[in-house]
């Protein structure tokens, strides 16, 4: 073994909340005058308005290794990344990397509309570190990944998103740094080049290149990377092979984020409906990360302060890639409460079935409408949920698959009745 | 930015397969420890501040790709392109010309008015747009700034070098006019680059102080331009140093735009150089730019905090 080519020491950073931006020089100045022996730039920050986003977070990478950084937003992957890439500087705590260090935390940095394919190509490589000499010598390799040949000397701003997407990620991928740090670019463009971006990404890794790749998209993790590490507000929970650490990550969802399982939501935004709460439960309890192999159901408390007769709620559930998989409403088989639409506090329960849904993260957006006349309310992403496969392998096999959904499906094979032969 | 860069951290440790596969390496282990000479360090925020040039000599094909960038975007937004290079320093020649030259007849060290004005109009607009585009360049780039890792004195920097090409342009009506006016060049146009650089340096160091200080006090941007035109009054733009009493224009010199205008003038028409003058300008510029360049540096790591 060599030594490890990133070693993180006691990493924590600090934010200042309120300090946060920029101030205004009047109020630098009303501060200068009222506490005249504090300097400027060192404020004592007090521990009530500052937050840390990253605490004591120790651990080290070997050389070659593909390393995945899971937890939910605001377990402080973000802030990792940027001291990992020299974006932000660690309040407490060092890192050694032993190599040349190329992050990507956007596609298409410093990306300008008014220039050419051409032209973005170097100005972006050059902003990633690359020099004018490497750039140059992949040039063509970079075009022919991003399949946009024909449009080099068009400007960007005539380029379809996913062409820049495309492009962005064509000169990304090309980096060949000793250490590439990721984050969650992949979450872009459409599936074929998705799968090339994997491809890529994989090839990246067998070169012996060393990875970072931050992700919440575990599915991601799983496929990428031998070892992941979980973070969990600010620290770090676990560090082992990634199929243990997602495991325990799926597994605590609950207990972990269970305060933010139900919504509540601000009152007043639209004096006809009211959503009270929203909510996920499989088996019971209140939870965000569903086992694909049992039912789980999307619930929502709201009150009604009208008679909407006629009217419609319906729930869309999207995937990460912001597909819709599926739309329910409760007009579809209607009851006798949602013909009536009586004023009053309701709850809606709507039960999904087991062995549907892809692993992944979804989102789904509550609404009500009145059929072909107007949207009453529409609430975006209000549920946010993981599915993840507690099966074993072959049945894990099916997220895989091409199509929205991976339905269980009962196949019933018999053998054919045989005509009876002389 | 305390961070280094040492070519020799990559070697592989010389006691490979000492320790057993599997197992993390020793930390103590001497060779093993990635703290010892390693290619990249990263530590706490501190004031100390080193002065590293070699990061930036590390990233000069960013300084360049981004002068490039600023060149190539504005001369693609504007219709009249280049043209703005000699219609910004030509039409204030010629109100200045109308209004100070003819109607307040403000003497111009024997040179005849509209050259004199565009003469010292050519350093101060460079030095106006360097100022107003480098003070602005951080906030702008907050993009970049958020996303990616390089010394940030690149992007007030790029800004600066990036009005050159204006300049240059600029220059270029000044041939017609000194023919015309019959105005012959003397040895002294040798020392003209050294003012330019001068120019340069000096817009480099006060945009580069803006810069910063408009990331953390947005108030800058409205500052500027007012800033900017008190400046063009306190510096012989408009009126040459020689309408001052003697005895005080050793305050105009403190001012290090005065030698530079001057020392400009005098380069192009073969005037006699004000030796003393020069040389407090050029001591002003060196003292502002290295002070500034290490007020940037104190503060470089919280941009991307801030911004």
């Amino acid at each position: 073994m060599s030594k490890p080519i990133i070693k993180v020491e006691g990493l924590s950073k600090r934010y200042r909340i309120g300090a946060l931006g920029h101030t205004s020089l009047r109020d630098a100045i009303a501060g200068a005058v009222r506490f005249p022996l504090r300097s400027l730039s060192r404020e004592n920050a007090s521990a009530e308005n500052t937050i840390w986003a990253l605490k004591n977070v120790s651990f080290e990478v070997e050389p070659g290794e593909v390393v995945g950084i899971i937890g939910r937003n605001g377990a402080g992957k973000s802030t990792l990344l940027k001291i990992l890439s020299r974006i932000t500087k660690p309040t407490e705590g060092r890192v050694a990397l032993n190599g040349r260090v190329g992050s990507l935390l956007e596609v298409g940095t410093g990306f300008h509309s008014e220039l050419t394919g051409r032209e973005n190509i170097f100005l972006n490589g050059a902003v990633l570190g690359m020099t004018r000499r490497e750039i140059e010598d992949k040039f063509d390799e970079i075009v022919a990944f991003a399949e946009t040949k024909q449009f080099l000397d068009t400007p960007v701003k005539h380029y379809s998103s996913g062409m820049t997407v495309r492009l962005a990620f064509a000169v990304a991928a090309h980096l060949e740094p000793e250490i590439l740090i990721i984050d969650e670019v992949l979450a872009v463009g459409d599936i074929a080049f998705q799968k090339k971006c994997l491809g890529k990404m994989n090839e990246v890794a067998r070169d012996g290149r060393t990875v970072l790749f931050v992700s919440h998209d575990i599915s991601a993790v799983n496929a990428l990377c031998k070892r992941a590490i979980l973070l969990h507000e600010g620290s770090l929970i676990l560090n082992g092979p990634t199929r243990e650490v997602s495991a325990y990550y799926l597994d605590t969802a609950n207990k972990l984020y269970s305060p933010i399982t139900w919504v509540d939501f601000k009152q007043g935004k639209c004096d006809e409906i009211e959503l009270l709460t929203a909510g996920i439960q499989q088996s019971g309890l209140n939870t965000t990360a569903v086992d694909c192999r049992a039912p789980f159901s999307l619930t929502f408390e709201y009150e009604t302060r009208k008679a909407l007769p006629n009217s419609r709620f319906f729930i869309l559930v999207r995937n990460a890639k912001g597909e819709v998989v599926f739309g329910t409403s409760d007009y579809d088989l209607p009851s006798e409460e949602t013909t009536h639409r009586r004023t009053g506090k309701f709850v809606s329960e709507v039960n999904v079935p087991e062995g549907l849904l892809k692993a992944g993260s979804y989102y789904g957006t509550i609404g009500a409408d009145i059929k072909n006349e107007r949207i009453i309310f529409a609430e975006n992403d209000i549920f946010q949920f993981e599915v993840f496969e507690s099966g074993d392998d072959t049945l894990a096999e099916r997220h895989k698959r091409v199509g929205l959904i991976a339905p269980l499906l009962r196949w019933q094979t018999s053998e054919a009745a045989s005509k009876p032969q002389d | 930015m305390n961070t280094t860069e040492s070519p020799a951290g990559l070697e592989p440790a010389s006691t490979a397969g000492l320790a057993s596969h599997g197992v993390p390496s020793g930390e103590n282990d001497g060779d093993l420890d990635p703290f010892s000479n390693p290619y990249i360090l990263i530590e706490a925020e501190s004031s100390r501040v080193r002065f590293d040039l070699r990061q930036l000599w590390v990233y000069r094909e960013l300084l360049y790709f981004l002068i490039w960038r600023d060149i190539k975007i504005r001369y693609k937004q504007t219709l009249l392109g280049a043209g703005w290079a000699i219609i910004q320093p030509l039409f204030a020649m010629l109100l200045f010309t109308l209004f100070f030259g003819r109607l307040a007849r403000i003497p111009s060290d024997g040179v005849p008015y509209p050259l004199f004005a565009y003469a010292g109009l050519l350093p101060w607009t460079f030095f106006a747009n360097a100022l107003t585009n480098s003070g602005n360049s951080l906030v702008g780039s907050s993009s970049l700034i958020t996303k990616v890792y390089f010394p940030r004195v690149i992007i007030p920097g790029a800004a600066v070098f990036a009005g050159l090409l204006d300049f240059g342009i600029a220059f270029l009506l000044l041939i017609p006019m000194l023919i015309y006016y019959r105005i012959a060049v003397t040895w002294n146009l040798l020392l003209l680059p050294v003012f330019i650089c001068l120019v340069t340096l000096l817009a480099l160091g006060v945009g580069m102080w803006l810069s910063a200080l408009n990331v953390k006090y947005r108030d800058i941007r409205y500052a500027l331009p007012f800033l900017i035109q008190l400046w063009l009054f306190a510096s012989p733009v408009i009126y040459p140093v020689s309408i001052m009493p003697e005895r005080w224009r050793w305050v105009l010199a403190l001012n290090p735009m005065t030698g530079i205008i001057e020392g400009f003038r005098d380069s192009l028409f073969g005037g006699k150089l004000d030796v003393l003058t020069t040389l407090t300008s050029a001591a002003m510029t060196i003292a502002i730019l290295i002070i500034s360049f290490f007020a940037f540096q104190r503060v470089e790591d919280s941009f991307a905090d801030v911004v």
